[in-house]
């Protein structure tokens, strides 16, 4: 899948976590911008797993800061 | 020599990143309760029962779950080891730290858990962080669920594997992360038997044998579940008949043995060499000769300890149902260990029930994020089997009334 097609299927995966209605673009930061506590982050990255068939462990997680680094994991972690 | 000239800058201070936490602990101080974190046993009476703050205190929070401190066999060993080897080792288990002693309670525990293997660590926290750092390495998975104790999570971050954590118990969830890892890396699952924070325990059996069906390596951490839990007290992997495929089992000596102290136990065939890579084994001072003398006998008592065992059943089934009854929202629905976690609305209210169960006369932990669970606040009570079924009816007594106080039944 490019990237492309990867962040149209992210974009519908985190609207329902998007409880604030918060604007994302490629520089939102999870931390800074929406502000997730730690049990969100945990029931998104699953649900991104989910989604896409692919683990992203901790390890990787800590490397993604923001939206769009997101997408360029993915779509990279798609093989 | 101009050049080296140090530029001029505000002093960046490190403590900054404390602030919140510093300001949380302020606001709760603030309101008048009495310091939940800072509590001091003047003197122990017994397994049960210490003097805080001048009076006479029931001790519902120590994991002192068989309520070995007290027992005259174990404190005459310590006492004679004392006595014989000195006040400590001075040294690491591979240099000049290990005695007889430190071996007769590794043989006292291959034994216990009929395991080929036992490695002893100078704490628990150690053990865990020692062992899984050791084992999982650079391009190695370790998958782990979420509310795994901090010494887990130390492991992991100590080490350089890849960490997957899954959702509490839940087995699908650890089966979906096991079939996406990549073909022939090394799988590390790590699983505890009883988690402390609720008190709940692990469906083992399934997990285990998923884990396994992936070809995955499996530690389990059972702490909280030596010495009643099971059969033989060897936990809840022998509980629900899995023990022979865990490859590593780790435990304490801080809760029912009663003293201080970490080990693993395991039957893999190349064991040993752990006892010459594992950092936090090799570089630290091995355990005093009186706490493996007083583990050693510990543990050997353990193993007859069926009447003992049913008490604390007993008990902690009482109290659960003494709670519930009384409206008291609990960790567990069952009763599944001897923890029973009292969940509180909030932190300020969660501290002033606290306190008014210390002015009562009963200590149990107030426990907070981030070592609870989902942000919660827990009133964690840990049942002794020296506990008497009289104590167990004070016990629920205290919780009304001081439950009714602060407004929370």
């Amino acid at each position: 899948m490019d990237r492309a097609a990867t962040a149209a299927r992210i974009a519908e995966v985190i609207e329902p976590f998007n409880k604030n209605d918060i604007a994302i673009d490629e520089t939102t930061s999870f931390a800074g911008d929406l502000e997730w506590d730690s049990l969100t982050v945990m029931d998104f990255v699953a649900a991104i797993e989910d989604e896409f068939d692919i683990i992203i462990s901790m390890n990787q997680q800590a490397e993604i800061e923001t939206y769009g680094q997101l997408i360029d994991a993915v779509t990279k972690l798609q093989g | 020599m101009n050049d080296m000239t140090p530029p001029e800058a505000a002093p960046a201070d490190l403590f900054s990143k404390f602030d919140a936490m510093i300001e949380t602990r302020r606001s709760l101080l603030a309101t008048g309760v009495t310091d939940p974190f800072s509590l001091v046993m003047e003197k122990v009476l017994s397994p049960t029962t210490a003097i805080c703050n001048g009076r006479e205190t029931i001790l519902l929070g120590t994991y002192n779950y068989m309520g070995m401190t007290f027992d005259p066999d174990v404190i005459a060993a310590g006492k004679q080891a004392l006595d014989d080897y000195g006040s400590g080792t001075t040294g690491s288990r591979v240099l000049n730290g290990t005695y007889a002693g430190h071996r007769a309670v590794e043989e006292a525990l291959k034994e216990f858990y009929a395991m080929d293997h036992a490695m002893v660590f100078s704490t628990g926290y150690q053990a865990n962080l020692g062992i899984i750092s050791t084992i999982a390495g650079k391009g190695d998975y370790i998958v782990l669920d979420i509310d795994s104790h901090a010494s887990i999570w130390d492991g992991c971050k100590m080490g350089d594997a890849e960490v997957v954590p899954f959702k509490h118990n839940d087995i699908e969830a650890m089966e979906k992360r096991l079939r996406r890892i990549p073909e022939g890396a090394g799988k590390l699952v790590v699983l505890e038997g009883v988690y402390s924070m609720l008190g709940d325990i692990a469906p083992l059996k399934d997990m285990i044998r998923i884990a396994k069906s992936y070809g995955a390596m499996v530690l389990v951490d059972e702490a909280h579940s030596m010495g009643f839990i099971g059969p033989n007290g060897r936990g809840v992997a022998e509980d629900q008949g899995v023990l022979d495929d865990v490859d590593f089992v780790i435990g304490t000596f801080s809760k029912s043995v009663g003293t201080v102290g970490g080990f693993c136990v395991s039957n893999h065939p190349k064991f040993e060499i752990m006892r010459l890579v594992c950092r936090p084994y090799v570089f630290t001072a091995s355990l005093p000769p009186s706490v493996v003398a007083t583990a050693a006998t510990s543990i050997r008592k353990l193993m007859h300890a069926g009447n003992k065992r049913a008490h604390l059943w007993e008990n902690s089934r009482t109290l659960h149902k003494a709670l519930t009854g009384l409206g008291f929202k609990l960790g567990t629905e069952e009763p599944q260990s001897a923890i029973i976690a009292v969940i509180m609305p909030d932190l300020e209210r969660g501290a002033m029930m606290w306190e008014a169960l210390l002015r009562e006369g009963l200590y149990v932990n107030l426990a907070r994020p981030p070592a609870t669970p989902a942000g919660m606040t827990l009133l964690r009570c840990s049942l002794c089997a020296e506990h008497s079924a009289e104590q167990v009816q004070v016990i629920a007594g205290m919780f009304e009334r001081a439950g009714k106080a602060v407004g929370i039944i």
